[in-house]
């Protein structure tokens, strides 16, 4: 599964040989994060967060499994259990803050890791399964992140609890019903909290699961890197280690950095204070919001503020629309290696693509993150609405047409060119250009030259 | 190019339904959110001089601070607002001695039983209690004040949005509304309310509690309104967070070995890399 001049792992001691024959899982690492794995030489510190997506699910889990053996699903105590963990457990001021701020920090390191894969179009071919499975992995976390923050049982516990289980009621003649059946009664309640509970500690568990197909995806073609051009010879990679472990090693130093600041320093201004106030299901807050890293989703649920109606009809209320849109707006990602067909992958060579990413996608997810938090009154209302109609524009018409339409820049022969300059013109030096030595076979997809060929 | 004209025709329609039936008539009928009456009476937090010697990443408790503001909260508060998550023995770390947490724990009744006749009876706390409810239940705070529960105060510096500057304004935002205001608005406030600038609604169900000279402190710090105020606070920071400046501190230690091995990280990285980045031209 990796290319021919990967390095092969020798076992060394009389001990690693019996593994090795046994059950050889110091050669699954070496070649999956060892030196056994070629990766391209040119990666950029956005190439970083995968590794930190993985530490960041490690940190949940660690500081998630600890904190449930002090924490009480049960709605009379849950409120006073986290203050038990907050006030008299050791350290657990910290596990908590932790464990919130690093609900945080991993999405914004998915979020970053997301809009890397946008921008490199690391979605297409040969890489579209791990695509799909990072997706999966994404409404997985969004699902656990939700359940989550039900567990403190605080007033935005409780009614986003209430909101966002409420979305179920908006499908036609099972709705209602179902909703009653998934939250256990009429409003969130003790079989609520319980049944969340044991959904959180479950859930990331299967992420992890998921996350292993998905580096196992990856580590089928390899990893994409910044040109877009597939790899095509030997000096073109460098062995993972100890090339990117040292690499992903500084940048966990940097992430850990701004980490330690918020758990430390700022701990509580990524939640909301109402989430200090007990549950209380006769008072409603002012203005529910869910946690900052739905906001962008919210704002296009809320956008839709008009029934569909024909002649005075109503065909579809607009709540439905609503939840047709905030589902659809993410169910959309699983479409996008077919809906970009550019044979180029990197944005970097795709003038009209970068354009429309930088200026349209970028302000756009900004502008629904700001419309989320804000009061649903005029003018975020129809500033989320803009911003909806463009959202689904720049995925469904914009990327399909651009992808046909573009002329995109000269792509470097190979990336040891993009890398050394003019170094590697074919025939100039071992082991690269029109003596590339050990040439790997192209991918199923791609052509000779790395790049995309048109489906069609 | 099936799946490519399919998405182009799905998202016209999604697009076309939002600006059809909820863009259109929404701009149509644009009208910009009236602020309510009382928007005009809002005024900024306040701090007091100096600010909180807890704030910033360097804070420190003044322990004679919170100190006097445990008194403020028995003398005043605590006739209507509970402290339920803190503990007599807590009072230890605002630098009470054993044996006055447990003269100032006794001081206090809390719910018992009888070990004689097994009846509920009042006695005195112990340090292991935690400070008693005001009242036996909600419904008896509600009628002992207007229809209005006072909340308990052992979180409300995190509950509220800038907790600690908001408890120190509130306490002290009880003013004479500005009559031609007043008279331009029709703001009015009910009986059984009382106005006060801070207070989200501005008409709030606490009468104002603070006043110059409530309580003599026996350091001989002045009682003036805001002195009181302040130490109050402080004290209520500490009730919501009691591990705040061991976080803090805490903080720095982790941010010091960090950045070392992040600069430890840095050079081994450069190391490796020595050789392979391009020269650039």
């Amino acid at each position: 599964m990796s290319f021919a001049w990967a390095k092969q792992y020798e076992p060394k001691s009389a001990f690693t040989k019996w593994i090795d024959e046994k059950l050889p899982v110091p050669r699954l690492v070496y070649n999956a994060v060892g030196a056994g794995y070629p990766v391209p030489r040119n990666l950029n510190y956005m190439w970083n967060f995968g590794v930190l997506a993985g530490f960041c699910l490690m940190l949940q889990i660690i500081t998630g499994v600890v904190l449930a053996m002090q924490y009480e699903s049960d709605t009379g105590v849950a409120f006073a259990s986290v203050e038990h963990i907050m006030r008299n457990v050791n350290w657990g001021w910290m596990l908590r803050y932790a464990h919130a701020n690093g609900a945080s920090f991993f999405f914004i390191v998915i979020y970053l890791h997301i809009f890397r894969g946008l921008y490199y179009s690391s979605y297409k071919a040969p890489r579209e399964m791990i695509w799909l499975l990072g997706v999966v992995i994404f409404l997985l976390m969004m699902a656990t992140a939700f359940m989550g923050y039900v567990l403190p049982w605080g007033q935005m516990s409780f009614w986003g609890a209430k909101v966002i289980t409420g979305l179920f009621g908006a499908i036609p003649l099972i709705g209602e019903p179902l909703q009653v059946w998934l939250v256990g009664g009429y409003a969130p309640n003790d079989a609520t909290l319980s049944r969340f509970f044991s959904l959180h500690f479950l859930l990331p568990f299967v992420i992890a699961g998921v996350v292993i197909l998905h580096i196992w995806a990856l580590h089928i073609p390899g990893s994409s890197n910044p040109t877009g051009v597939e790899v095509k010879q030997e000096s073109d990679t460098v062995p993972f280690h100890p090339y990117y472990t040292a690499k992903d090693g500084f940048g966990l130093g940097v992430f850990l950095i701004l980490f330690t600041l918020f758990v430390f320093f700022l701990p509580n201004v990524l939640g909301h204070p109402d989430n200090y106030i007990e549950a209380n299901p006769l008072s409603t807050p002012a203005h529910i919001v869910p946690e900052w890293y739905f906001l962008p989703f919210y704002a296009i649920l809320r956008a839709f503020t008009g029934d569909l109606a024909l002649f005075g009809v109503t065909l579809v209320p607009a709540k439905l629309l609503g939840v047709i849109a905030m589902f659809g707006s993410i169910l959309v990602w699983f479409f996008l290696p077919w809906l970009d067909k550019s044979p180029v992958r990197s944005g970097s060579y795709r003038p009209l693509f970068k354009k429309f990413f930088w200026f349209g996608l970028v302000p756009c997810m900004i502008l629904l993150t700001i419309c989320g938090g804000s009061p649903a009154e005029e003018p975020w209302v129809i500033l989320s609405q803009i911003a909806t109609a463009y959202y689904f524009l720049h995925f469904l018409v914009i990327l399909p047409i651009v992808s046909q339409i573009e002329v995109p820049k000269p792509l470097p022969f190979s990336i040891t060119e993009a890398v050394l300059g003019s170094d590697d013109k074919p025939g100039s030096m071992e082991g690269g250009g029109d003596k590339p030595g050990k040439v790997v076979k192209p991918l199923p997809g791609s052509d000779p030259d790395g790049s995309l060929a048109p489906a069609e | 190019m099936t799946i490519r004209l399919a998405g182009i025709i799905v998202g016209l329609v999604i697009t076309g339904i939002l600006v059809l039936w909820s863009l259109l008539p929404g701009a149509l009928n644009y009208s910009a959110p009236e602020k309510p009456d009382y928007y005009a009476f809002k005024e900024e937090l306040i701090e007091p001089a100096g600010g909180f010697s807890f704030e910033g990443p360097l804070g420190k408790w003044d322990t004679a601070q919170l100190q006097r503001g445990y008194s403020v909260y028995k003398q005043v508060c605590s006739s209507c607002h509970s402290l339920q998550y803190v503990a007599f023995r807590n009072l230890q770390e605002i630098g009470f001695s054993e044996a006055e947490v447990r003269a100032e724990a006794a001081s206090w009744q809390v719910p018992g039983i009888d070990p004689q006749t097994g009846e509920s009876i009042m006695r005195p706390a112990e340090p292991t209690d935690h400070f008693p409810m005001p009242y036996p239940n909600k419904t008896a705070a509600r009628l002992a004040n207007n229809n209005a529960y006072p909340p308990d105060l052992s979180l409300i510096t995190k509950a509220r949005p800038d907790g600690v500057h908001y408890v120190y304004s509130l306490n002290l935002g009880y003013k004479e509304p500005d009559p031609e205001l007043v008279e331009k608005t029709g703001f009015e406030t009910p009986t059984g309310l009382y106005f006060n600038v801070y207070f989200p609604s501005i008409n709030l169900a606490m009468p104002q509690q603070i006043y110059d000279g409530l309580v003599t402190y026996p350091d001989g710090t002045e009682p003036t309104a805001e002195q009181i105020s302040a130490d109050v606070t402080a004290f209520l920071a500490w009730t919501a967070e009691p591990k705040m400046i061991q976080r803090k501190q805490t903080g720095w230690v982790v941010l010091g070995f960090l950045l070392f091995m992040t600069a430890l990280a840095f050079l081994s990285y450069k190391q490796v890399w020595a050789g392979m980045k391009p020269k650039k031209k």
